[in-house]
């Protein structure tokens, strides 16, 4: 590169341009990596303005964050998706108080304790229950809650399935967080005498905190969007429903996917409508979740050389 | 994965930490020889007793870690155990039968192999899609944008991992499918001679065909790949691109023999990982694909067709007896087991670059 600024050479110079066929091939190079990235941004940005741009015509009303659609027919203009937004919020929020305190327990077992085949075994099983399907995941509770307990679809049933996909990014978010937290803290901690679980406890995990809270939120993101569960372990309902132990719950996805099988699709139609208004409803639940996790991540700050 | 790897040397010494660093402290309080638990690397300065806390929580973790190694297993068997009943009601071959009808619990036919053919088709068209364009990016991300802008664009890569999969699902068959149809309709008349691009069984329409939902998978797969290679490129060695450079190398040339040799196999893996996920994907390909009539998968890309997923999520409705419900789960555990090998081989390609 330098080479080629070099003025009037008393000889001649020992680097050559670079040939044609090179400068030809970088280029090449250069344009398709470019172009590659130009060509995944245009579904997200295509995808992300049909859901905006059909979504947006229901969303500002304030029928649509406060009633259910229990008295709506299905062509019928109004009603809302409070009972999907109350589904999806208790279904997530169950299923994280299930996963978390699991997942962070593994992923402090990882990092503290774990030594030998058990802990070999523990990152391995973590990592292909990461690439379990959704639909596995809810098949698996069926199979155990529903027709080995005998117990009723519930939305309780979905939280337990959401469970077995939360904990692996759980304990794949927290081990990396506890793993940047300085040995010198838990050294300095032991040298006071202090018991090595309440080093964890009141030293380590205080540390690692905001950063871990910020992966369990992108993870509840992440399992908020799952309707493979929501198919075969609960059933649709239009009424709101507090209950998650029994009954019909509705979801934000199961909504979406009710609506798609049993109402009309045509643009413009109620059932289009309303499709894309839930959509655009979950994307900014999840939009928000992740600005909060976002935010939580940057409090953490670990000091960094 | 990576980045735990090569953070577990300094962190798995500290394992040593607690002999090492925290005898001294630990000494004079602990009197009774260990729990055997706790086997210590260092035998000559083990702590002699540990503290209920201390054993309780370690009981407690370890409990955790093992809870999730059973999980799998546990995931295995009670898929299993609810299959038998089925397969033992089925009257044809459950691997190498097409058709799949499971209505009637006491005259049960079903077979796999149109699943297994669809499913491998939909990921391997994505597969196909999303690598080269995934290398691309991660390169892009890694060697190519402004450093500064580098993060907020791998930012961006993610986000579409953000989108759930029923959005992509219904943006693929509502927004995409009619978007492409002139060029699909094109492809499949000019090039209808060949057998992958023949008319499909869903025939006249081109929308809802392995070919419209192969595209959509490979957006969703992606990021996966991406992240992970990435991740792989990012540790190519200084030295090794200095040298390259320091030779007078084009930065493609840098990339070719620098980069690509050292993150080929944590390229790999990443897509073997993204294969995984594109074999599970459910909702997405149930929302995308037209169910054909009558007609079987006959290798053309613009077949529709259920993958294994697909098909248990189209037919929750049918889980109304044990027998049928069955005859799903034992898809779902075919599914199971596919996605496990192609994970299990994935990981353990990371895993030998990443040692």
């Amino acid at each position: 590169m330098s080479t080629s600024t070099l003025e009037a050479p008393a000889t001649t110079p020992a680097f050559q341009q670079v040939s044609l066929a090179r400068k030809f091939k970088n280029g090449l190079a250069t344009t398709l990596v470019w172009l590659s990235f130009l060509i995944a941004v245009v579904p997200l940005v295509w995808v992300l303005y049909t859901v905006v741009a059909n979504g947006i015509k229901r969303i500002p009303y304030t029928n649509w964050w406060s009633q259910d659609l229990g008295n709506y027919l299905s062509d019928e203009v109004g009603g809302g998706v409070l009972h999907a937004i109350i589904g999806s919020l208790l279904q997530g929020l169950v299923c994280a108080i299930i996963a978390v305190p699991i997942g962070m327990l593994v992923a402090i077992y990882l990092v503290e304790y774990g030594r030998g085949k058990l802990m070999k075994a523990t990152t391995f099983m973590v990592d292909i229950l990461s690439g379990v399907p959704s639909i596995v995941a809810a098949l698996f509770i069926y199979a155990l809650w529903i027709t080995t307990f005998g117990l009723p679809r519930s939305g309780f049933a979905v939280s337990l399935a959401l469970v077995l996909l939360m904990i692996p990014v759980v304990v794949r978010s927290s081990e990396e967080m506890l793993r940047i937290v300085p040995d010198d803290l838990r050294e300095a901690s032991y040298a006071l005498g202090v018991p090595k679980w309440k080093t964890i406890v009141k030293i380590v995990l205080p540390t690692a905190l905001s950063g871990i809270i910020g992966g369990i939120m992108m993870a509840l993101a992440r399992v908020m969007g799952e309707t493979a569960p929501l198919l075969v372990l609960v059933g649709y309902s239009a009424y709101t429903n507090w209950d998650i132990f029994s009954g019909e719950q509705a979801a934000l996805p199961l909504l979406m996917n009710n609506e798609r099988v049993t109402n009309s699709m045509d643009p413009g139609s109620v059932g289009f409508d309303r499709i894309w208004g839930a959509a655009l409803t979950l994307v900014l639940i999840i939009a928000i979740i992740n600005l909060l996790a976002t935010v939580f991540a940057r409090l953490v700050a670990p000091k960094k050389k | 994965m990576s980045e735990s790897s090569s953070t577990r040397t300094p962190t798995g010494d500290p394992g040593g930490r607690s002999s090492s660093a925290t005898t001294p402290p630990e000494g004079p309080i602990s009197e009774q020889p260990a729990s055997p638990a706790a086997p210590e690397p260092s035998a000559s300065e083990k702590p002699k007793k540990a503290r209920p806390g201390d054993r309780i929580f370690q009981n407690l973790t370890t409990g955790a870690g093992i809870f999730v190694v059973a999980l799998i297993g546990l995931i295995g068997l009670f898929l299993l155990i609810q299959a038998i009943p089925a397969l033992r009601a089925d009257n044809v071959n459950f691997l190498t039968n097409h058709g799949w009808s499971t209505n009637d619990p006491a005259n049960m036919s079903f077979g796999i192999l149109d699943l297994l053919e669809v499913t491998v088709a939909t990921s391997l068209v994505a597969l196909v899609i999303a690598m080269p364009v995934s290398l691309g990016i991660a390169l892009f991300l890694t060697q190519y944008a402004p450093k500064k802008l580098a993060r907020s664009f791998a930012y961006v890569i993610d986000l579409l991992a953000a989108v759930p999969s029923i959005i992509f699902g219904l943006w693929g068959i509502l927004v995409f499918a009619p978007a492409i149809e002139p060029f699909s309709q094109w492809i499949n008349d000019t090039f209808s001679w060949f057998p992958l691009l023949a008319p499909g069984n869903v025939a006249p329409s081109v929308r809802g065909t392995i070919f419209t939902a192969g595209i959509v998978l490979a957006v969703m797969i992606l990021p996966i790949i991406t992240s992970l290679s990435r991740e792989v490129f990012e540790r190519t060695p200084t030295p090794h691109l200095e040298g390259a450079l320091a030779l007078g190398a084009t930065r493609w040339e840098v990339i070719r023999t620098t980069v690509l040799p050292f993150g080929k196999a944590g390229y790999i893996g990443a897509s073997m990982l993204g294969l995984g996920r594109a074999l599970g994907e459910t909702i997405a390909l149930a929302v995308i694909l037209l169910i054909p009539q009558g007609r079987n998968f006959d290798w053309s890309l613009f077949d529709g067709g259920s993958t294994f997923a697909s098909k248990i999520a189209a037919n929750y409705s049918e889980f109304n007896n044990e027998i049928s419900a069955g005859a799903y789960i034992a898809a779902g555990l075919v599914l199971f087991v596919l996605t496990f090998l192609v994970n299990f081989a994935a990981r353990s390609v990371i895993g030998k670059k990443g040692d």
